[in-house]
């Protein structure tokens, strides 16, 4: 049973994906990709349930050992990112759905599907995995299938864009390979739960050079700050789910391994000095360009960066609080992240731009979808009521109790940090759906050349409306689980500090992964 | 190294250090030119490195694969696992090579040139300067190709890829609005 929970995550969507390479009809297709997200939703659902109620568990796939076999391995923090991750996965499948997105071309269609589920095969082996190379191959698989999402249908400044992002990750995952190997040949080993400790007995220097090498390579695949440049720069070309999905899902599994691979293989006792100045740049940097935006995406994707550095801010704490801001506002960021763009999404649909300066000039689209950007607004920014104060509040409580410089820098700067998110979202808010101009639409601006797929003005079919409801729904969806984040702050914060004692004391994973005599 | 720890060095050693080193610097160094056939180059030559490092880390070279009919010590044979691994990669990377080839050729048959642009951000600069440069000798054809990158679409903006037309003057809605002018 154990077995079957574990695997199906990771098995279901990649044998959904060869199914529908089969060329079935496009409603199958749909009907079909639903269904398995909805299915593994529910089973990381009950590994959540099972994870905190019994402790990590663990599946030697074909029954060969750890050191020798491939492990996967499910303890909280994982259950519970997974399925978070699954949940915003399948309200994009059903954004993307109703844009029409995937169905426009039937050759796009035919792609999209196979290379989405894809996408959460990889995520999902991403944060079941249990030894390094098989790390790598989870992010290969998702990497690959973003790269096919990414260049869908793409014309000219996608492909560049989508040339960018490839070149720069293949390079992260060569090093990653890398490291790999390094790591082979200095212990033996790349069974994480063995690690630790033969790390441990390596010399200082190579230790701190395979740590450091580590932080790199997860550095470029999470955005952090002096290897970011890439994600403002791709990201927003793609069509709007998967832009969403991307932001919500892809950086967050790099801050993941960074997150297990720190605690089980490199922990320490102290603050990180080295992670809390990269956390501190990361902030600032991100939402300073964000200021400096006028693409409701780029500004965005901005927003996104600098709030990688928020997840970093507890990791460079390394103690039980600091771990819980980390793992809350992960999930925080995850949901929040990935409405707002969507609501983002929306809102161009309506205007048919992406810039905000010309948005201003537009009428300004429904009370509703403005709703829909403004509790993911508020929230990304940490105004009380809604999620992310919950996890702001969680990481500068941590802040002032570890206390000394670093500590104070991260909490002074994550308090700006959140002030300026503030004002970049107000921007937003004032140019996108405040009405300024008494006559709308009074310069006949010709529509965008580079939104087409989300924007072009269609006359208003049933199966128009029929779809534009889907997507309400799959945004509001997202926003009422960011509410509802909010709302079981409590018992999500006791789980989030449960997985963080996990954490730092990694005996119970280290005890079901190695059960033979190489303990 | 897995089984017992041997100090000494071997001619192997050291060719393969020295190959793999070359691997990744002539790999990275490619990878850091502005053609994009360069840079798939490159990537072939480091995805090549790495694999030769895994194999490295598999030990001693020369033993056997495979020992039969007599009780075997672990310690005896070559060790698989990353056999196994370079094996994986070798797969990922030629899939990726493949994947890379198509987006390079997509992007000639695209733009015309097979080089990497600079992004939106860096040309919303460019014209930026250009325009103060424009101002400044008050001329309208102040720079028509100086400052700019010689890349296909240089002075263009991300609305129109083929910047026609004199490129320091431009109506608002042709160019990125930025609020930095």
């Amino acid at each position: 049973m154990t077995t079957l929970l574990i695997t199906l995550p990771v098995v279901l969507p990649l044998l959904c994906a060869g199914v529908t390479l089969l060329g079935l009809p496009g409603r199958v297709i749909r009907v079909l990709s639903t269904l398995v997200l909805t299915a593994v939703l529910a089973d990381a659902a009950a590994l959540l349930v099972l994870t905190d109620t019994r402790g990590p568990q663990s599946v030697h796939v074909g029954g060969w050992p750890a050191p020798l076999g491939i492990t996967l391995v499910a303890d909280r923090l994982s259950a519970l990112l997974l399925t978070v991750s699954v949940l915003v996965t399948l309200a994009v499948l059903v954004f993307a759905i109703g844009q029409g997105t995937a169905e426009k071309r039937r050759s796009a269609a035919e792609v999209f599907h196979p290379a989405y589920l894809l996408l959460v095969t990889g995520v999902s082996l991403a944060f079941l995995t249990g030894d390094l190379f098989n790390l790598f191959v989870a992010f290969e698989i998702l990497l690959a299938a973003s790269y096919v999402l990414i260049t869908l249908d793409a014309d000219g400044d996608r492909t560049r864009a989508g040339m960018t992002y490839t070149i720069i990750s293949l390079t992260s995952s060569l090093l990653f390979l890398t490291l790999v190997g390094l790591v082979y040949a200095a212990t033996g080993t790349v069974t994480l739960a063995q690690l630790g400790p033969r790390l441990a007995e390596l010399p200082d220097g190579l230790r701190g050079a395979l740590a450091l090498l580590l932080l790199a390579v997860l550095g470029i695949k999470a955005a952090i700050v002096p290897l970011h440049f890439w994600l403002p720069d791709s990201y927003p070309t793609a069509p709007a789910p998967i832009t969403a999905v991307f932001a919500a899902l892809l950086t967050k599994v790099a801050v993941y391994a960074l997150l297990r691979t720190q605690t089980l293989l490199f922990p320490r006792s102290s603050v990180w000095t080295l992670l809390a100045c990269v956390a501190i740049a990361t902030m600032l940097v991100g939402i300073l360009g964000a200021l400096a935006q006028d693409d409701i995406n780029r500004l965005l994707s901005f927003t996104l960066v600098s709030h990688i550095g928020f997840m970093l801010f507890g990791l460079a704490l390394f103690d039980t609080t600091g771990l819980t801001g980390t793992v809350l506002y992960i999930v925080h960021h995850i949901v929040v992240q990935a409405a707002l763009f969507l609501a983002a999404a929306l809102t161009v649909r309506h205007t048919s731009t992406t810039g905000l300066d010309r948005m201003a000039r537009r009428s300004p689209p429904r009370p509703l979808v403005a709703v829909l950007f403004a509790v993911p607004a508020l929230s990304l920014a940490g105004i009380p009521p809604f999620s992310g104060f919950v996890a702001k509040l969680t990481l500068l409580r941590a802040g002032a109790w570890q206390g000394g410089t670093a500590a104070y820098a991260l909490a002074a700067t994550a308090l700006i940090t959140s002030l300026l998110t503030l004002y970049a979202m107000s921007r937003v808010w004032t140019r996108a759906f405040m009405r300024q101009d008494p006559h709308p639409d009074r310069s006949d601006t010709p529509p965008l050349k580079k939104p087409a797929p989300d924007t072009a003005r269609r006359p208003e079919r049933r199966t128009d409306r029929y779809g534009a409801r889907l997507m309400t729904t799959a945004t509001a969806v997202m926003v009422l689980t960011s509410v509802a984040v909010a709302v079981f702050a409590g018992p999500l914060a006791r789980v989030g500090e449960r997985a963080a004692h996990e954490l730092l004391d990694p005996r119970a994973y280290r005890s079901v992964v190695i059960t033979g005599e190489d303990r | 190294m897995t089984g017992a720890v041997d100090n000494t060095v071997n001619t192997l050693d050291v060719t393969m250090a020295v190959v793999v080193g070359g691997l990744f610097t002539i790999g990275f160094h490619l990878m850091l030119q502005r053609s994009l056939m360069r840079i798939v180059l490159g990537f072939i030559l480091l995805g090549h490195g790495t694999n030769m490092l895994l194999l490295v880390a598999g030990g001693t070279p020369g033993l056997p694969p495979v020992l039969e009919g007599r009780p075997v010590d672990p310690a005896e044979p070559a060790d698989p696992l990353p056999q196994a691994m370079a094996l994986t990669s070798i797969i990922i990377t030629f899939g990726l090579t493949a994947f890379l080839m198509a987006l390079a050729y997509r992007s000639w048959r695209l733009s015309g040139s097979d080089e990497v642009r600079d992004d939106v951000e860096d040309r919303r600069i460019d014209i930026a300067l250009q325009r103060a440069g424009a101002d400044e000798v008050s001329g309208p054809s102040g720079a028509p190709g100086g400052p700019g990158p010689d890349d296909g679409g240089g002075p263009g903006d991300e609305d129109d890829d083929e910047g026609g037309g004199a490129p320091d003057r431009r109506d608002d809605d042709g160019t990125a609005p930025g609020d930095h002018r």
